[in-house]
């Protein structure tokens, strides 16, 4: 599942709907696409528990009939953590969103850790380069320290970063900027940060 | 070996460094994970190319339902791994494994492979090697996996004979389950490899190629197969169903994006029009259709189980699906407001196909493809597919009318016989519909043109025939890029190497293994692909093997050569194909055979499993004394005996 890349997770969410018989509500037009609105794409590798999404219904229907609908349809992988009701007229989720916190595991020993962070955050820029586009990082991370390693005593840490529009900081970037390989690490969306708290 | 908890931390690692990871996680909705360690009979299906394309396989899908409804069975999917995957994999140590369990393939007792094409056989090999599963059947010892195939390409088995240690010829829903049975009461009794082969070798519709030796004339052409054993069946008929059993419904959603996202439901199997290029229209005989309803109620339930966007009805010939018109209203009524794509692919080329498909409120993005396949009269009575050119014309008409801007025109070149003006009539048969398409929606209108280049198949009326040379195939297209590089058409064609491999390894002997073998050996793998695909090594691997690839290819073969497919048998006669062959080149049409019989020879080879099934599913019509040939019966008794077994219990409760 965490191999799912965001317009694909979008689709299961389609044929999730579907498979419940719950009636999803499309847009007009000769090629109509559900109306579905996933508050943040969750780049491929990586897992959560605080995902949201928006979804629009042709009928109102009460809340405990959608959830158990939706329940009994969802692929392995995805779990209802909460149902409710939103406003239609609603601000978008993508409006809302500040910021989202990420814990990380690191896989392999990595020496100097402490110190890497501790420079990395005193730097005043992260100059970096992504799709040819060069950004700065170090704004974009609102937090970032260590956590008690895990059992087996691997490092593990904790960090937040900004997601408004136009200034999304990535986990993944976050790792190669420290210095450590994507695939030596597992990292896993805990929480996300919205403007009215 | 490594366990599967060990695959499994090492792909971990290796996961995140690939392409659509995706491909290689298994753990969709609807996958069947068993108790692997309680399973008496474990079974991989492998297709032989990436998960985005065998996922699509609906033969392996078809199959993985069976085996896994079984108690004593279980059945585990597993691709090609792409480029840069196998790489990976190498360099970790992992072996090819199961997307369920990630067992390796090598602890599997059968492993399957679907052949639906012959560009996937190098495939076939590379995953034997990544799998640590010796490549040759003769290398094989009683710990390995028995390696299995079936599928389309499987109808001329002999270019893999050294690598397959038992094919299936023909539909596998029966089959399957003898060879299971055989696979468990040879594990019970503790046997060696060789009694298993042979077993196998007794199951109707199984062939198994080390109980047989190939002989050549001394000019190198084949002379024949003897058998090695006394009781090596010869020749080997085909398998059917004599009705088309429930469609499965409970489809692996797959969670990332592959090329058909959409509920398969075979119409029908089978086609009765006889075009004589076809290989699809002549191994698949005789017609069975299913009934409406049982369409529709497969339909809802995969709908409920799967929730995909889309229904294809399939066959090779929707048009003569004899309910279509009641399966589309059906299908329209129940399904409509659902936001659902439906295809109904082989349309016939008449204006009663833009109703169906404008009541099937069908898509209008892709356009509506017709397949005239050849645009001169003459052509058309040599391939006895007879498309009148003004229907096509008022059909195209009627198509850009009613909202379709495209229209898809798929053509063949290389028929027996073609001529360049054969082809310069493709190219005006594409402007008058474009011609068509303006005079009715102006420069909206567009023609998708796709000429592919023509490969006479084994089992076909062309099999006598020679493939046109590269040369040839260049002057053809060289024409068509001239005369269509014109605004609003846009041209496809086939790469004239890609025919000739195709073309070599459809109609090949036991010989081309070594051919198979050397050109893997050099790297030849993804032949399908055409950025993969490696001309240069294939020619050295002829070499090699000291092979002609011009002998197999472009000889106009003698009328009374031997075939080295000629041992397996699908039901139709070597004399009604040659029949057919006469008649095309005296340019004779032949009817769809639904209304006449013209004896192809399916009738006798099957009339006892007709008999014992009886019901207007077999769309042949009925015919008072067919006219047995020895072959044929001697099939049919095997046959009759084999579905004997397989619906012993339905025949137990008649009695009762």
């Amino acid at each position: 599942m965490r191999y799912t890349g965001h317009l694909d997770l979008h689709r299961a969410w389609e044929r999730t709907f579907r498979r419940s018989g719950l009636p999803l509500a499309y847009s007009q037009g000769f090629h109509p696409q559900p109306k579905i609105n996933l508050g943040s794409a969750l780049p491929l590798g990586i897992t959560s528990d605080c995902e949201v999404g928006d979804f629009w219904l042709e009928t109102t229907l009460p809340v405990s009939e959608i959830t158990a609908a939706v329940e009994k349809a969802l692929p392995p992988g995805i779990r209802l953590t909460t149902v409710e009701e939103v406003d239609l007229h609603a601000p978008t989720l993508q409006t809302q969103l500040l910021a989202m916190e990420y814990e990380i595991l690191l896989l392999e020993p990595f020496s100097g850790l402490d110190e890497r962070l501790a420079q990395m955050l005193s730097a005043v820029s992260l100059p970096r380069q992504r799709r040819d586009k060069a950004y700065d990082l170090r704004p974009l991370i609102e937090a970032l320290h260590r956590l008690p390693d895990d059992e087996q005593g691997h490092a593990r840490l904790q960090a937040r970063l900004a997601a408004r529009a136009g200034a999304t900081g990535r986990p993944e970037e976050l790792m190669a900027e420290i210095g450590v390989p994507v695939e030596a690490t597992r990292i896993h969306r805990t929480r996300l940060v919205w403007a009215e708290g | 070996m490594l366990t599967f908890t060990e695959i499994e931390l090492r792909l971990e690692r290796i996961l995140p460094t690939v392409q659509k990871p995706g491909r290689y996680t298994g753990g969709e909705m609807n996958q069947v994970v068993k108790n692997w360690d309680t399973i008496e009979t474990r079974m991989a299906l492998v297709f032989p190319d990436i998960y985005d394309l065998g996922m699509s396989n609906l033969g392996l899908a078809i199959l993985y339902d069976l085996i896994n409804q079984r108690a004593d069975a279980l059945a585990e999917r597993a691709y090609t791994p792409w480029l840069d995957m196998e790489a990976a994999m190498r360099a970790a140590g992992v072996p090819l494994y199961s997307l369920e369990s990630k067992h390796p393939l090598r602890l599997f007792d059968i492993v399957g492979f679907s052949l639906p094409y012959e560009s996937v056989y190098t495939n076939l090999l590379n995953a034997l090697d990544l799998a640590d599963i010796p490549l040759f059947s003769s290398q094989r010892g009683d710990g390995d996996p028995v390696v299995i195939a079936g599928g389309h390409a499987c109808f001329n088995p002999e270019p893999m004979h050294a690598f397959v240690d038992a094919f299936v010829i023909g539909e596998g829903e029966e089959v399957i389950h003898d060879i299971i049975d055989a696979h468990r009461d040879w594990k019970r009794s503790g046997g060696t490899r060789s009694t298993l082969l042979r077993a196998l070798a007794h199951i109707p519709g199984v062939y198994v190629p080390s109980l047989y030796e190939a002989r050549y004339q001394e000019d190198g052409a084949f002379a024949r197969l003897e058998k090695l054993t006394p009781d090596a069946p010869l020749p080997i008929g085909k398998r059917i169903v004599a009705k088309l059993p429930p469609p499965p419904t409970r489809f692996i959603v797959p969670y990332i994006e592959t090329v058909h996202n959409r509920i398969p439901v075979e119409i029908m199997r089978g086609c009765t029009r006889g075009c004589r290029f076809c290989h699809a229209g002549m191994v698949n005989r005789p017609v069975r259709e299913r009934q409406v309803d049982e369409i529709v109620a497969a339909l809802d339930a995969a709908l409920a189980a799967t929730g995909f966007e889309e229904i294809g009805l399939l066959s090779l010939s929707s048009s003569d699906y004899t309910h279509i018109l009641e399966l589309v209203k059906a299908i329209s009524e129940r399904f409509a407001g659902k936001h659902l794509g439906v295809s109904l692919p082989s349309l016939r080329i008449e204006s009663f196909s833009v109703d169906l498909m404008d009541a099937l409120r069908a898509s209008r993005r892709g356009g509506f493809t017709l397949a005239p396949e050849a645009a001169s009269d003459r052509m058309r009575s040599i391939i006895n597919k007879p498309v009148q050119t003004q229907q096509l014309l008022d059909t195209a008409r009627e198509i850009y009318s009613r909202g379709w801007p495209t229209i898809k025109l798929y053509f063949m070149i290389g028929h027996p016989s073609e001529t360049l003006e054969d082809v310069q009539a493709i190219a005006e048969l594409c402007k008058a519909t474009l011609a068509e398409g303006r005079k009715t929606i102006g420069n909206r209108a567009k023609v998708n043109a796709g000429v592919s280049t023509f490969v006479p198949k084994p089992h076909t009326p062309f099999q006598w025939a020679p493939c046109d040379t590269v040369e040839q195939i260049r002057a053809k297209q060289t024409l068509l890029k001239r005369e269509l590089g014109v605004r609003n058409i846009e041209l496809k064609w086939t790469k004239p190497e890609d025919t000739l491999l195709e073309a070599w390894l459809s109609r090949g002997d036991r010989r081309m293994s070594d051919v198979i073998y050397r050109a893997w050996q050099k790297g030849a793998k993804f032949d399908a692909w055409q950025d993969q695909f490696c001309f240069d090594i294939w020619q050295a691997a002829f070499a090699d093997a000291s092979l002609d690839p011009a002998f197999y290819t472009h000889r106009q073969r003698p009328l009374d050569e031997a075939f080295p497919w000629d041992h397996i048998s699908i039901g139709v006669r070597k004399k009604y194909l040659l029949e057919e062959f006469r008649r095309s080149q005296a340019g004779e049409l032949r009817d769809d055979c639904r209304e006449q019989c013209f004896a192809c020879g399916i009738l006798p080879t099957f009339a006892g499993l007709r008999r014992e099934n009886p019901g207007n599913e077999w769309k042949c019509p009925e015919v008072k004394s067919p006219a047995a040939s020895h072959q044929s019966s001697v099939i049919s008794e095997q046959l009759s005996a084999a579905s004997q077994r397989s619906t012993g219990s339905n025949l137990q409760k008649q009695a009762l």
